[in-house]
């Protein structure tokens, strides 16, 4: 099967400023969409909203059970409300306001997790969601989606304002080159991209992981001719098991990538469901171990757990028993 | 709806909230008992809210904050016809919608309550969205006074301030008695209303058993333009059946046949 590897195009926009750009775009003919701040539009990139749309942002200040909260209570007389807080602080002092008040009162409020993962690089635990995976799969009633590039942030962001019901976006704040010149398959939640293919080896990445993992690809078939499928499994929940089926039937190894803890995340989703449908080929789950974050930037935090080119190229290398993997490489699991 | 019938009512419904917890054998007795003379005079005289107008974006809103003594909720929801009455035999059985909680599948359930500190915030993003909007509706909540220690209240008291949501009013159960003991024992939240005020919003006290001053006071709204409204209702747990009245043991307890005889006797006894 021969690749269809596209060339990325480099230097495109953080999702963060995507996000801020399509909610002006949608407010300016929809008075409904509400924004809805817990002292983050600075972070959010939601300053230019504010003063262009003042009567559509709501601050509530560093509070964010009473943003949830106050959040499901606008979506629930009509609003279209997108709940903005840093990933960290969103899905963990708010967790039982996002369980409730949100999902199981299906108060279709739009959570946006801003500066997800270890997007906030040195500043520590406290500031990085490598839980919000694993702690949203396990509430009903809510799509859990991290979009990869800026076609894939803005296209979430105009179905989420669509959607009636809950949402949980999150995202980074480093730019992201676009994964495919060709966006005419569109986006849809639950429904996985494709973004390469190739009959070696599959990896299947989710929002900022997903363009380390092809550039891996692009080095496994240009130096080692190993074909990779390179999957955006955008939507972690509900995940889309059709494309994973068809992926596994199809290739001779799997490994995922995410900016999550390696436990309760997108690789153990894709564990879970390809075990129990007969996948019996080599597997690896590449994320963050279960340890606190070695400092440095996002981009550092990336490589020393081989969330990189190389990293995930060695990674891959080892799991097919192909030589030429570096020792010590590649962290994850 | 006169004064009479309104006390027929509340006694009407306090049988009722016997009746469904016994047959549930589950249910949270004594707030249930504390705070139904505060649902009848809402629901009967102040909301403008029923089965015909539900759907509609105009109607007054109720949220449960202490959705625990849910089964007061439900004997009302009921008598305004929300569902038959029979629909509560069902209480806490197997596959029946009708959970010890309120939830949005019971009609007339504004939202999904049980944890506490959750119905605050949420009706005042539903004051708020009323504002935004420019519609009369109003929106209440009643909280329990053993919720007040939740942080999530006072984040939201500073917010329905903040914004001026003179649409919203929360109405605390004061019955002072938590499943652990007194709530002045357990963590003291008093004083409340000075608390409250402030933090911007106008508080009156009402004895939460006095229908006609249930009603005077919620006629009163908004207490203060600008202003986020308090009314702290001064109540008896267990109130209406002498050996429940403030007996920590009923928060939750179940009468027994001859409990639920002798309560009903009393209740029986006590109609206007």
């Amino acid at each position: 099967m021969a690749s269809i590897v596209v060339e990325s195009k480099p230097g495109a926009k953080p999702n963060l400023e995507v996000f801020s750009a399509t909610l002006q775009e949608l407010a300016a003919t929809d008075r409904d969409i509400i924004v809805v701040t817990s002292d983050s539009r600075g972070s959010g990139k939601l300053v230019p909203f504010g003063k262009k749309y003042p009567a559509q942002i709501v601050e509530i200040g560093i509070a964010e059970q009473n943003l949830v909260g106050v959040s499901a209570g606008l979506a629930s007389a009509g609003k279209k409300t997108f709940a903005v807080s840093p990933a960290c602080f969103l899905t963990a002092r708010a967790l039982e306001q996002i369980k409730n008040d949100v999902a199981y009162s299906d108060n279709p409020v739009k959570l946006i997790g801003i500066s997800a993962g270890v997007s906030y690089g040195a500043l520590g635990t406290t500031h990085h969601s490598l839980h919000d995976f694993a702690a949203l799969r396990a509430i009903n009633n809510l799509i859990v989606v991290a979009p990869a590039d800026n076609f894939e942030t803005a296209e979430a962001i105009r179905q989420a304002a669509a959607s009636r019901h809950p949402i949980y976006l999150r995202f980074g704040k480093k730019n992201m080159p676009l994964l495919k010149e060709d966006e005419s398959e569109g986006f849809q939640f639950g429904k996985g991209r494709v973004v390469a293919k190739g009959r070696d080896l599959a990896f299947i990445a989710t929002g900022e992981t997903v363009y380390p993992a092809l550039e891996a690809a692009r080095q496994l078939r240009s130096v080692h001719g190993i074909e990779s499928t390179v999957i955006s499994m955008h939507t972690i929940k509900p995940l889309d098991t059709a494309l994973l089926q068809e992926t596994a039937a199809g290739t001779g190894a799997i490994i995922t990538v995410e900016e999550h803890s390696i436990n309760g995340g997108l690789g153990e989703a894709c564990a879970s469901y390809l075990l129990q449908n007969g996948y019996r080929k080599p597997f690896r789950i590449v994320g963050i171990p279960d340890e606190y974050t070695v400092t440095g930037s996002q981009n550092e935090i990336f490589q020393h757990y081989g969330i990189s080119k190389d990293g995930l190229t060695d990674i891959a290398l080892q799991l097919l028993g192909r030589e030429g993997a570096r020792p010590g490489r590649g962290g994850g699991a | 709806m006169t004064e009479k019938e309104l006390a027929q009512r509340s006694n009407r419904y306090r049988q009722n909230i016997l009746k469904y917890i016994v047959k549930a054998g589950a249910g949270h007795t004594g707030g249930s008992l504390s705070s139904i003379d505060i649902l009848n005079v809402l629901y009967n005289h102040t909301l403008k809210v029923g089965p015909e107008n539900f759907t509609s974006p105009d109607r007054d809103r109720y949220i449960q904050s202490k959705g625990h003594c849910v089964e007061a909720l439900f004997v009302v929801l009921a008598d305004k016809g929300f569902f038959p009455e029979e629909d509560l035999n069902t209480l806490c059985r197997y596959k029946s919608h009708y959970i010890g909680h309120p939830t949005k599948k019971v009609n007339g359930v504004e939202q999904n309550t049980g944890a506490l500190g959750h119905g605050l915030p949420i009706a005042v993003g539903t004051a708020m969205a009323g504002k935004m909007d420019q519609k009369d509706f109003r929106v209440f909540t009643l909280l329990g006074d053993g919720e007040l220690p939740e942080g999530s209240n006072w984040e939201a008291a500073l917010t329905a301030a903040h914004y001026k949501l003179d649409n919203l009013c929360a109405v605390i159960d004061h019955n002072k008695l938590q499943i652990t003991g007194p709530t002045a024992e357990v963590c003291n939240t008093d004083p409340i209303d000075e608390k409250f005020a402030s933090f911007g919003w106008v508080v009156v006290h009402v004895d939460g058993h006095d229908l006609k001053a249930l009603t005077e006071t919620f006629d009163r709204l908004p207490f203060e333009k600008g202003r986020p409204s308090l009314v702290i209702a001064h109540t008896v747990k267990g109130k209406g059946v002498s050996f429940m009245e403030n007996v920590l043991s009923w928060h939750h307890g179940v009468p027994d046949k001859e409990q639920f005889a002798l309560a009903m006797k009393e209740l029986n006894e006590a109609v206007v």
